[in-house]
């Protein structure tokens, strides 16, 4: 997902820049205040990890491989400023150093892989923790989910994106049926990837994993027979997401419109005057639905921006709460 | 995503721009590529004289061109990616070679695949004449906030460590007949993963007692600040300024 | 006198629990070389780390030249006592080892010409002058070796502690490393499982086992005492010939 240069207008790069530059300048006074001096190795030395690890190739299927993102992981293990701020720091040096991913597509490619899927995956693993038991296999469930659902905002922001800066007349909902679609997918493996890897530090460090320092130590021995189950059904959860979001792509939302229209959601035949201002033209030109899709685009991009809210939110509040000196 | 680049591109020439002073670099190269891709698709002319001004660029560095052709090919994904676009975008269409294309979907395609090589080249010339290093320090001296910078510079120090560490891991697995192939066999790599980061930030925890040990309060040491001398900006403003003149005459008359 | 180092009833354990130091006392006197040896897990490390007030124990004092190692006084401690870690990448942590070995006197105040005579001096003494420039993954293990040193010698320490200097060095290496420090006139401490290093550049040595002293003798008694060897898990080398012994002091 290192997108190059031309890849979106330059109106949505610019915003995009402008967005990152502040939630990384917040997350920087962030990560100051937690880390204390030890900031400095222990954030350098993870980052290398994550970059290290995003070079780890994980078989998927049949011998193709997957790459891992890291945000969550990251995030869940550090916390989700300094998560946040290291696979910005990847991204970043990734694009100077290595020339991958373009430079002015560093705005969104930030935002796409560093901030969304750290804020938000972070905002996912701390809602899923509040209804999960509060054992390692429940921060192990936690993490794998949230991970996965990372990975599918990542792909939804791009797509949004996409509606407003499309470089090609590609309708919007092609991209996000696809993207969203195969990241559902691909996400999966980052879920388990990323819960199994928290999982063995826990079990061998626990006091090193952020988001689980509330377990005390007969919590974290307890059974994780869970783990599995969570695992399992996580990933029929993904499955059935990627059915009805490919319903979606593929143009043929009867399901899905039948319900918007019974509910009242949307009524045909309304004009959208801000909408055609606002939004590529190409993004929106040869949707069979206009009012569905961007009614879609509109509450599934509230929800990410909602989460990854949550995830700034929870971000300052447990930095004010936790005891500086215990990191 | 992560394409197993574990070597930074730096190709060791003595040429002037690899001696240019990096902050001066990374300016041209974000201008440059900030005025190729505000330029408009239709002004196909414009995209020539870009061409035409890395490649005498390419050639002044002493990177073989060759060197950086190669390179490109980490953006096949979405090169890949825009050639589908005539085939699934809307617009008008027209014949060729018995498929319908839309038009609009082949300027999309010309537009994105442009800009996506040239922006490309313009970084990996960055990358070929600038070791990462003098990267960072020229980032630091255009105001990049210091926390970033030194979290950087670790992460720079230790990445090869760490990729090392990795590499060993998994030649230990393979060479006890680990070979996955499907993502339930993928625990071994997961839970490795665990254990790096567990080893990593221990290291952490050493370095950072090890940086006490020698008086560290906090303040990581400042880089010494360097003059640049006027010729080099001058030099950097005329290449900016062609390129961001070229884009301005693009955008008034197409 | 600088360099005396009075250690007494030190305990310490780690978060988790463990109890590493039982009660160590221990006495150095100005520019002595001391051997520490003993098993792994003697908590040889640790003891060290407390020298310089990474670790804090739980009872029992430190003193270095004078100086109580507590809290107020780590700067002074640290200027004082120049730890070289085992594994060396964890202190060459800057980008170039000339950075590295000016990382130290830097934070003691030193700029300008002063740092860089000091950083001078101390790639001089460790023949570190080639290697100065590179970044640290660029050298050899040898090399690293003799930059984490320089590191710690550029703030000019009246303490010198070595955490298993000689490992994974060539013969060579090793040979350099000897007559390096051998040239050194601080106070040294030097936690080693070698042996024949113990007994060419230490005149005593101090066996720690279960997190306590168990024996504090002259090298050369150490050596000739195989009952003491064996309960401490200490071994010569097969075939070690004690006839050539020419120590170095």
């Amino acid at each position: 997902m290192h997108a190059p240069d031309g890849f979106l207008e330059p109106s949505v790069a610019v915003v995009t820049a402008i967005i990152s530059l502040v939630v990384i300048g917040f997350a920087l006074r962030q990560s100051r205040e937690q880390l204390k001096d030890k900031a400095i190795p222990l954030a350098g030395i993870t980052a290398a990890f994550i970059f290290a690890a995003q070079m780890f190739n994980f078989p998927v299927v049949a011998g193709t491989t997957g790459h891992l993102l890291g945000g969550a992981l990251a995030a869940i293990l550090l916390g989700p400023s300094v998560g946040a701020i290291i696979v910005t720091i990847v991204v970043v040096v990734q694009a100077l150093a290595f020339a991958d991913g373009g430079l002015t597509a560093l705005g969104y490619n930030v935002l796409n892989m560093a901030i969304v899927p750290a804020y938000g995956g972070y905002a996912v693993f701390r809602l899923l923790r509040r209804v999960f038991p509060s054992t390692a296999g429940g921060v192990v469930g936690a993490t794998g989910i949230a991970a996965w659902a990372s990975v599918v905002m990542a792909a939804v922001a791009f797509s949004i994106e996409w509606l407003f800066g499309a470089s090609a007349p590609v309708a919007f909902d092609t991209v996000f049926g696809s993207m969203v679609g195969i990241h559902v997918l691909i996400g999966i493996g980052e879920g388990i990837i990323s819960a199994l890897a928290v999982g063995a530090v826990l079990a061998s460090r626990p006091d090193l994993v952020y988001g689980a320092q509330d377990l005390d130590q007969a919590q974290l021995t307890e059974s994780k027979v869970g783990t599995r189950t969570f695992v399992i059904g996580g990933m029929l959860v993904a499955l059935v997401f990627a059915a009805v979001v490919s319903q979606f792509a593929v143009d043929n939302p009867d399901g899905l419109e039948k319900v918007a229209e019974d509910t009242g959601f949307i009524e045909s035949g309304e004009e959208h005057s801000l909408a055609d201002s606002l939004f590529s033209d190409y993004a929106t030109s040869g949707i069979s639905n206009e009012a569905l899709s961007l009614a879609v685009a509109g509450i599934v991009g509230t929800v990410v921006v909602l989460l990854v809210a949550f995830g700034l939110f929870s971000a300052v509040r447990e930095t004010r709460s936790r005891d500086p000196s215990s990191v | 995503m992560g394409s197993g680049h574990s070597h930074a591109l730096y190709v060791h020439e003595h040429s002037f721009v690899h001696r240019m002073a990096p902050q001066a670099k990374l300016v041209a190269a974000l201008g440059m590529v900030a005025s190729i891709a505000i330029t408009p698709r239709e002004a196909v002319w414009a995209f020539g004289v870009y061409a035409v001004a890395i490649v005498g660029l390419t050639l002044v560095s002493r990177i073989r061109p060759g060197f950086v052709a190669v390179r490109l090919f980490a953006v096949a994904p979405f090169v890949l990616f825009s050639l589908f676009i005539p085939f699934i975008a809307t617009g008008e269409t027209i014949e060729v070679l018995g498929f319908a294309v839309s038009v609009d979907g082949l300027w999309g395609t010309w537009n994105i695949l442009v800009k996506a090589l040239l922006g490309a080249s313009v970084s990996i010339l960055l990358t070929a004449t600038t070791q990462i290093a003098d990267i960072i320090r020229g980032l630091a001296i255009l105001r990049v906030p210091a926390l970033f910078i030194s979290i950087t510079t670790f992460m720079i120090r230790y990445l090869e460590l760490i990729s090392d560490e990795l590499g060993r891991m998994r030649i230990a697995m393979t060479a006890r007949g680990y070979d996955p192939r499907w993502i339930s066999q993928a625990r071994p790599i997961a839970t490795s993963a665990g254990a790096l980061f567990v080893r990593s930030y221990e290291r952490g925890e050493r370095v950072h007692a090890a940086m006490l040990a020698r008086g560290f309060t906090g303040e990581m040491p400042t880089p010494p600040l360097e003059s640049v001398d006027r010729r080099q900006w001058l030099r950097v403003l005329v290449l900016v300024g062609a390129f961001v003149g070229t884009a301005t005459v693009a955008l008034v008359i197409t | 006198m600088s360099g005396i180092i009075d250690i007494r009833g030190i305990e310490f354990s780690y978060p988790d629990g463990r109890q590493v130091l039982h009660g160590v006392d221990l006495e150095i006197g100005a520019g002595e070389r001391v051997a520490i040896l003993g098993p792994n897990g003697a908590g040889k490390t640790t003891l060290a780390l407390h020298l310089n007030g990474i670790l804090e124990p739980r009872a029992g004092t430190i003193a270095v030249s004078g100086v109580a190692v507590v809290e107020d006084h780590y700067r002074e401690v640290r200027r004082m006592v120049g730890l070289v870690f085992q594994d060396p990448n964890d202190q060459l942590f800057m980008p170039t080892v000339r950075e590295d070995v000016a990382f130290g006197p830097a934070n003691l105040g030193l700029e300008g010409e002063a740092l860089d005579l000091r950083v001078d001096a101390a790639l001089d003494v460790v023949s570190g002058s080639e290697f100065a420039d590179r970044p640290p993954h660029h050298l050899s293990g040898g090399e690293k070796r003799r930059a984490a040193l320089a590191t710690v010698l550029s703030m000019e320490p009246e303490v010198l502690v070595f955490d298993e200097p000689t490992s994974g060095l060539d013969p060579a290496g090793r040979r350099e490393l000897i007559q390096t420090l051998a040239n050194l006139s601080m106070t040294q401490l030097v936690i080693t499982h070698d042996l024949p290093l113990a007994l060419e550049l230490c005149p005593r040595s101090v066996i720690m086992n279960g997190g306590r002293v168990v024996a504090d003798v002259p090298t050369g008694d150490l050596l000739d005492d195989p009952a003491l060897l064996a309960d401490n898990r200490l071994e010569l080398p097969y075939g070690f010939d004690r006839s050539g012994e020419s120590p170095s002091y």
